[in-house]
């Protein structure tokens, strides 16, 4: 979904003749969270479901005989798709974190209030302030490198096939 | 023999699927604390009565009774979790060895370190604890899986042709540990096989089940030596095309 147009859609929600108006949420980190929320929800939905598809549908009947009940069944099922779990969280991550549409929209780039990395790099370069532009640029970068790191930490070990 | 006599108790049990039925069984008994092999070619129907036997699966028609009581549309997990299935493929978790053989004990809230332990040490896999269970070859998966049956001491050890594809060796041991569960606790063992030997080895009764229809049962002596039903000689003779 085009970030740009949930954006618009959350701030036409909140604004004041929307449906949502009594929130009071417009230009607050409030609206920025729901907008990432609609952003992020169809994308790890859709990995996540994909992951545990990819977990072996015998498994399932394997896990009742052992005596699992349905959430046991379900959180060991999920635990098995931990790779495609923590892929699609870190996939939602990445996609929130380099977001700029949406959260300019709904956050307003206030400083000191909805203001975040990418709506900051967007504002400097526009001043001239390559140098501060390029520094935020590092630190986000940094950021989603070690987010992925623990992600990738999380979800060893993997499983391997290994024939007789 | 345990004070409840009787495991199972089956009457006019029918299980239809798309208007084809594939079981149809007018009754059968399968007594505590015994040893019952089920054989017949592929699609017989002894896969979906297994299913039937862990109550995993509702009777279409008719009646399952486990244990003196009525399998009701789906039945408790307390009933659930005295019965277990060992399956062909052992479907271990990605988990290590000494997690995967735990795994039915953490289910329960349970904890048993000397049980596992000593249950490691039957199926010879003592020092692979801490392996990967992914990495072990096929023999060793499934007395993997074995074990992590085994681990929750069931009532009832169901058993779906789980030495099929195994070498010899695999399978000597395999048949030893349940032959030894079998005696060592009484548990009431039900396993599918095409192994004719393979059941005349180990069970003390024997079923022949041929398009979903329940042919013969009885002890294995009587069952291999004096058959009464045709197809069932026809059957151990080799003689049966399917």
């Amino acid at each position: 979904m085009p970030p740009v147009v949930v954006g618009l859609g959350v701030y036409l929600f909140l604004s004041r003749s929307g449906p949502l108006a009594g929130l009071e949420w417009l230009f607050t980190p409030s609206a920025m969270i729901l907008a990432q929320s609609l952003l992020a929800l169809p994308l790890v939905s859709g990995l996540t479901m994909a992951a545990v598809e990819g977990v072996d549908s015998e498994l399932h009947r394997q896990l009742v005989s052992l005596g699992a009940t349905r959430v046991q069944v379900a959180g060991t099922v999920l635990l098995e798709a931990r790779g495609g779990v923590l892929a699609a969280i870190a996939a939602a991550f990445g996609g929130a974190i380099s977001e700029v549409g949406a959260v300019m929209l709904v956050g307003g780039n206030i400083a000191g209030h909805t203001r975040v990395l990418t709506t900051a790099i967007v504002l400097e370069t526009r001043r001239g302030e390559f140098a501060l532009a390029l520094a935020l640029g590092l630190v986000l970068l940094t950021m989603v490198l070690l987010v992925n790191l623990i992600l990738i930490g999380f979800g060893e070990p993997r499983r391997k096939h290994v024939g007789d | 023999m345990s004070v409840i006599e009787e495991a199972y108790r089956v009457r006019a049990l029918r299980q239809t699927y798309s208007g084809r039925c594939v079981l149809d069984i007018p009754q059968l008994e399968i007594a505590a604390g015994s040893f019952t092999a089920l054989l017949g070619p592929s699609g017989s129907g002894k896969s979906t009565l297994l299913r039937l036997l862990d109550l995993l699966e509702e009777p279409h028609e008719g009646a399952l009774f486990y244990a003196g009581r009525r399998v009701p549309p789906i039945a408790p997990v307390e009933a659930r979790r005295e019965v277990t299935t060992v399956f062909q493929r052992p479907r271990l978790l990605a988990r290590s060895v000494l997690r995967n053989v735990s795994f039915g004990l953490e289910l329960r809230g349970r904890e048993d370190r000397k049980g596992v332990a000593e249950l490691l040490e039957r199926v010879g896999l003592a020092a692979f604890a801490e392996t990967p269970a992914c990495q072990l070859s096929g023999g060793e998966q499934q007395r993997v899986a074995l074990a992590r049956a085994l681990a929750v001491r069931p009532k009832v050890l169901l058993l779906d042709e789980a030495t099929a594809n195994l070498d010899p060796a695999n399978v000597a041991m395999i048949e030893e540990l349940i032959a030894e569960e079998h005696e060592r606790r009484g548990t009431t063992i039900v396993f599918v096989t095409h192994n004719v030997f393979q059941a005349r080895r180990l069970a003390d009764r024997c079923a022949l089940l041929l398009g979903g229809k329940l042919v013969a049962e009885a002890p294995t002596e009587a069952f291999f030596e004096s058959p009464a039903d045709q197809r069932v000689r026809a059957f151990l003779a080799g003689e049966m095309v399917y």
